[in-house]
């Protein structure tokens, strides 16, 4: 059975959160206060958890919550200064919006999807190789810091950044070969 | 200049083409060691392969800085 970590949610958990809240809402301040609002929701309903999910999965049926909430919220204010679009001779027939909305031919849709779906692979397989490691290959890879600012962060000199990378790397292209390519 | 690069060296300059930061002569001496080591040859074309998937996901983290700050806020209302 599965028992909850607080102390640890933040360090194992807060990228992937971001990642899945940022894809949806698009904004970095309104992810970031949904992410907060959900660890702090977690926290209070701790009791509630019955281990039968992961905690990861746990804590994204709370921040789905979070992001519907976070949209409801948002459509309630529409209506009340609503804006009709619609073509604007009458010889040009048909409902614009409609027209506009769907594109048959858009493939890139599909992409999207898939390339979140790797991006939310990449991040399961950085959960599972060692956590320092983890860390530093995100924020050189990435955040794009530079590698002295990390090394300066981790106090590590810029060789042991390097061997860190390589073994970062190496085991991320590993654990993608097993898990995303079969 | 050398013109032989040994196995880990050869990675090294692999590693930091990754984040393009190895310079013309590295490139070069990379190349050369590739032509006739086909385990160098194949972690890059792996190591070549991650960069591609990375970007291709635009994969996000949540910044450094709010993440510190989260966990200092969070820390507290365990702490309590």
């Amino acid at each position: 059975m599965e028992k909850l970590n607080p102390n640890l949610w933040i360090d194992k958990y807060a990228d992937y959160l971001y990642n899945y809240t940022i894809v949806r809402v698009n904004d970095h301040e309104i992810s970031q206060d949904l992410i907060s609002e959900t660890f702090f929701a977690a926290l209070k309903s701790a009791k509630n958890f019955k281990g039968e999910a992961s905690e990861r999965t746990w804590l994204i049926s709370i921040l789905k919550r979070k992001i519907i909430d976070h949209y409801r919220k948002k459509n309630s204010k529409k209506g009340k200064a609503e804006v009709h679009i619609n073509y604007k001779t009458e010889d040009e027939e048909g409902d614009w919006l409609e027209e506009n909305v769907s594109d048959p031919f858009d493939i890139t849709a599909e992409d999207k999807l898939e390339n979140e779906e790797l991006g939310f692979a990449i991040h399961q397989c950085l959960e599972s190789i060692n956590e320092k490691q983890a860390q530093i290959f995100k924020l050189k890879t990435i955040e794009n810091y530079d590698t002295e600012a990390i090394c300066k962060e981790f106090e590590i000199t810029p060789s042991n950044l390097w061997v860190i990378i390589h073994r970062a790397r190496k085991s991320l292209a590993t654990c993608l070969e097993n898990n995303w390519l079969k | 200049m050398k013109f032989f690069l040994n196995c880990t060296e050869a990675n090294h300059v692999c590693d930091k083409n990754q984040y393009h930061e190895a310079g013309l002569g590295d490139n070069i001496m990379l190349n050369i060691h590739l032509i006739y080591c086909s385990v160098c040859r194949k972690y890059s074309m792996r190591n070549n392969r991650l960069t591609k998937f990375l970007k291709r996901s635009s994969v996000k983290v949540m910044p450094l800085k709010d993440k510190i700050i989260l966990k200092n806020e969070f820390q507290e209302k365990l702490n309590n």
